[in-house]
């Protein structure tokens, strides 16, 4: 099975294990992340503005490949994913948005939505199977106890990401159970980490994620995962040390077996 | 071609506003056939009545044509008038240009080219009217009241006190309903079972009334009063007659981890139960289910201990069919799901519960025996929370839109109580508004505020946050402080938005009553019918037309018994005589006719015809009028064209179609 793949510039920089342990896992699972031509930076930040229609033509570009191609476009960046299915769901659903993007890029073929955005966790969930997964795990992580830590971008908004309960979700517990381990249900797991407000106010985006470590611990994680860049770096900086975060594909990485590879 | 006589109202501003009634009149005196055209005011009132019975006499109109509300509304009064006047009840038609036209359009040149058309096609149908004559039918005197809770309970006691039989039918294995799960009851805290039991123990004692318990309403024909209705008695597996209500069966039953209904899954029921110790009837039932017996074969311990031999594991389903002149629903309601508002955590913890959780908490014969503790831990609660309108007034599609009326009274009797009963606990209510309208209703919430200090905050709750050290952090906002506040509690109680019982669509749609998005039953007027459904012969009590409480529910199931008892107190009802008949000519006997009658009132017989001097025995359609509700589905189906419906007669309709658009 091929999809096509959009990584992201994170993915190319500070997130490289991020991006490396999933294609190494896709192998191991049998299938295969096809990197699309020449994608452009997705924005990093939904634009909220109902006339703007620039920041959401990388996107478009991206969907419509995959959509040329015949395959589901498949991400791993929370911010990407988000922007990415966001924006496709404009171009589905809001006719001037979907007429402006598409008088803009001048394809063949007009684009209104037709690619299927899938995020990594989807495919191992939808496609590949948690059942098939667990199978196919050679190395369990026994005896882990992982907490589970969404953010809220794969999440939020909840009829649009399409993704998971925003309250109480459970695709990461369910993977977790997957590979093995634990997981450490807590409630602040589907909070914010203070995202890009570091930059302007690193003490409020350390509250919170002093909040959402604190609670993890509190309920017994030894380790958090997560899919997003960002969230592991507001957490790496200024979470507790003795609480590691690792990318959700790390693990599945070791319990497949090809970690190392 | 009659000579007819249109009447434009103005319902004031309603339609006139919209419509240009000097312009509708002036085309109408166009039309052939129009002798006579007036506008008024106000149609209905007594002047506008006798504006068109003054024209009946004085222009010797064969036909009227009302041009103003829905005929839901009005029909049967213009109809009325114009009787009084001589003319025949049926030569009258109504053209809605009120609900058709002037309340759904703004432009007024539009709204009165549409107008225009209306009373077009209706001078086109009334000139082909004939004059009908409404037969008679009987009426049953019983009434079947579906809903054993106190809706239906004081309904059928009001009908029965009357002296008419009615049967109440209730799924359930006892009566009684919710108000039997309820501890106290506002504004005056009196205990709700010793207000609900006598009356209980009346509607069964009764000589009037008769109990289906366990039962349901499992298909409904006929018409006002003349309704057929199946129930089924569901197999109680205990003989009525025998058990003596004694109790050892339950005592000895081995399978005894069933959540209890009727302590919200907080206690544990064995296999064969009566659901609380004052069910009516005293007998309990074998929840097949979870029986081992039923389960596995072995077992029997029941049938050994009881010393009546009360117990029948061979008993059967019984349908009991029964005729019925008036039916009321009373079928209550039920507590959202909480599956949508996982943010306060209610999956998560077992200190987060709704409030009728809490009220068979604080219930002597609760779960706790009365004992105000966490679930979790049994431990006495110190600081509690209260959250309003979960699910109630809700902006998306996760919740009700409504409000649902009882919570801010409810809550302010379980914060009055807490703090009376246990007054070192801290109790916090956060609410949109405070809705109190009802007799005693403020008076009774502001004692919870400045009496017991209690603590309301307006504002919402945007997540309830489980800690590990077992408390819960509740985060809200404070709108009046304008600030974000971050409170932790010992228990949470939600106030559960209430809905329709699911069942009620079914029911609905088995007595043909409309219902609305919401599934609340629709009444025949907002305002002026309450207590009636469109549908004739079906009366609505309690909170399954809309949310209430028990002071109100009380009063409307008495409303929906005077109803219904007005209904048994007639011996005959006019009947509609727009009935379907078949042209015994045009008749092929194909039978497809009586495939689409939902009323099973088309029969065959084989008649000897006489068709153009060729005399032969033909299979012929035959109407039942006594069935026949006028639907006209046949008429439509006919592939001959025998099949034609009175008042509405395929060239009535024709001429309508033909006015509309040629």
């Amino acid at each position: 099975m091929k999809y096509s793949y959009y990584p992201g510039c994170t993915l190319k920089n500070k997130a490289q294990d991020l991006d490396h342990y999933a294609r190494v896992s896709a192998q191991a699972l049998g299938f295969e992340l096809e990197e699309i031509s020449e994608w452009q930076c997705c924005g990093g930040v939904y634009p909220l503005g109902t006339d703007e229609i620039a920041t959401k033509l990388s996107s478009v570009r991206a969907l419509n490949e995959a959509k040329e191609k015949g395959q589901e476009l498949v991400t791993l960046c929370s911010a990407c994913h988000h922007v990415i299915k966001r924006v496709n769901d404009d171009m589905k659903h809001v006719a001037d948005i979907r007429t402006k993007a598409n008088n803009y890029m001048q394809l063949d073929e007009p684009y209104a939505g037709e690619t299927n955005v899938l995020h990594f966790l989807e495919v191992l969930r939808d496609r590949v199977g948690f059942d098939v997964l667990k199978e196919k795990v050679t190395n369990p992580l026994t005896g882990k106890k992982i907490g589970a830590y969404y953010g809220c971008l794969l999440l939020r908004p909840g009829k649009v990401m399409a993704f998971d309960n925003p309250e109480n979700p459970k695709i990461m517990e369910d993977f977790i159970r997957a590979i093995g381990a634990e997981p450490v249900i807590y409630p602040y797991r589907n909070e914010c980490c203070g995202g890009y407000i570091s930059l302007k106010d690193n003490e409020l985006a350390a509250g919170m994620c002093r909040k959402i470590e604190d609670s993890a611990a509190g309920f017994g994680a030894d380790m958090l995962i997560t899919a997003c860049p960002l969230c592991m770096y507001n957490l790496n900086k200024n979470g507790n040390e003795a609480l590691p975060v690792y990318y959700f594909t790390e693990l599945l990485a070791e319990a497949l077996g090809v970690k190392g590879v | 071609m009659q000579r007819i006589g249109v009447f434009v109202c103005h319902c004031g501003t309603n339609i006139a506003a919209t419509v240009d009634v000097k312009k509708v009149v002036e085309m109408a005196l166009a039309e052939p056939g129009v002798v006579h055209a007036e506008d008024y005011q106000y149609m209905c009132s007594e002047v506008g009545q006798e504006k068109i019975q003054n024209a009946i006499r004085e222009k010797n109109l064969g036909g009227v044509v009302v041009c103003s509300c829905s005929p839901r509304m009005h029909e049967t009064t213009f109809r009325n008038a114009a009787q009084k006047a001589g003319l025949n009840p049926y030569m009258v038609e109504i053209a809605n240009i009120r609900e058709h036209c002037s309340w759904i359009h703004k432009d007024v040149k539009e709204a009165t080219e549409k107008a225009v058309i209306l009373m077009r096609a209706a001078v086109a149908k009334v000139n082909l009217n004939t004059p009908l004559k409404a037969g008679e039918s009987r009426v049953t005197k019983r009434a079947l009241v579906i809903g054993g809770g106190i809706a239906g309970i004081q309904t059928a006691l009001d009908i029965a006190e009357a002296g008419y039989p009615v049967d109440i039918v209730e799924k359930t294995p006892s009566i009684g309903g919710r108000m039997s799960q309820l501890d106290k009851t506002f504004p005056t805290l009196d205990c709700s079972s010793c207000i609900l039991t006598p009356k209980m123990v009346d509607a069964s004692a009764h000589p009037n009334i008769t109990l289906y318990t366990y039962s349901e309403v499992e298909k409904v024909s006929g018409f006002v009063g003349d309704f057929t209705v199946d129930i089924r008695k569901k197999a109680r597996s205990v003989d009525m007659s025998k058990c003596t209500g004694c109790g050892v069966c339950q005592e000895k039953c081995p399978s005894k981890k069933i959540p209890s209904e009727f302590n919200r899954g907080l206690s544990n029921r064995t296999a064969i139960y009566t659901p609380f110790a004052q069910a009516i009837p005293n007998v309990p039932v074998i929840d097949r289910e979870n029986c081992i017996k039923f389960k596995t074969g072995k077992c029997g311990v029941c049938s050994k201990v009881c010393q009546a031999g009360a117990i029948d594991y061979n008993q059967k389903d019984e349908i009991i069919t029964e005729k019925y002149g008036a039916i009321v629903v009373a079928t209550g309601f039920d507590m959202i799901k909480l599956d949508k508002y996982d943010e306060y955590a209610y999956s998560q913890s077992k200190d987060v519960i709704t409030s009728l959780e809490l009220e068979r908490i604080m219930n002597a014969a609760g779960p706790t025996s009365g004992h105000l503790e966490r679930l979790s831990d049994g431990k006495a609660p110190k600081e509690i929370v209260f959250i309003q309108c979960v699910g109630s007034r809700c902006a998306d599609d996760r919740g009700k839109s409504y409000c649902s009326k009882i919570c801010c009274m409810y809550t302010a009797k379980h914060a009055m109580l807490i703090r009376d009963k246990y007054p070192d606990v801290n109790v916090t209510v956060f609410y949109i508004d405070v809705r109190t309208p009802g007799k005693n209703f403020d008076e009774f919430y502001r004692r919870a505020v400045e009496e017991y200090g209690v603590n309301y905050i307006k504002g919402q709750v945007g997540k309830v946050i489980p800690q590990p050290n077992g408390k819960l952090l509740v985060q809200g906002a404070d709108l009046i402080d304008n600030k974000q506040i971050l409170k932790e509690a010992d228990m949470v109680v939600l106030a559960a938005a209430i809905e329709p019982n699911p069942d009620v669509r079914k029911i609905a749609t088995m007595l043909t009553a409309s219902i609305d998005t919401n599934n609340f039953l629709t009444e025949a007027h907002a305002k002026l019918r309450p207590v009636e459904s469109p549908t004739a012969g079906i009366f609505l009590s309690g909170v399954c037309q809309g949310p209430k409480d028990i002071p109100e529910t009380v009063s409307q199931a008495g409303a929906a018994a005077v109803k219904a008892i007005g209904l048994l107190a007639k011996d005959k009802l006019l009947t509609n005589p727009c009935t379907a008949h078949s042209d015994e000519l045009l008749s092929n006997g194909c039978s497809q006719c009586a495939h689409v009658c939902p009323y099973g009132a088309i029969t065959y017989e084989e008649r000897q015809v006489n068709d153009h001097g060729i005399r032969e025995v033909r299979r012929i359609a035959v109407v039942n009028d006594a069935l026949c509700q006028g639907c006209g589905a046949c008429t439509v189906t006919c592939p001959s064209g025998a099949m034609d419906l009175q008042g509405f007669s395929n060239r009535q309709i024709q001429a309508e179609v033909d006015a509309i658009c040629l």
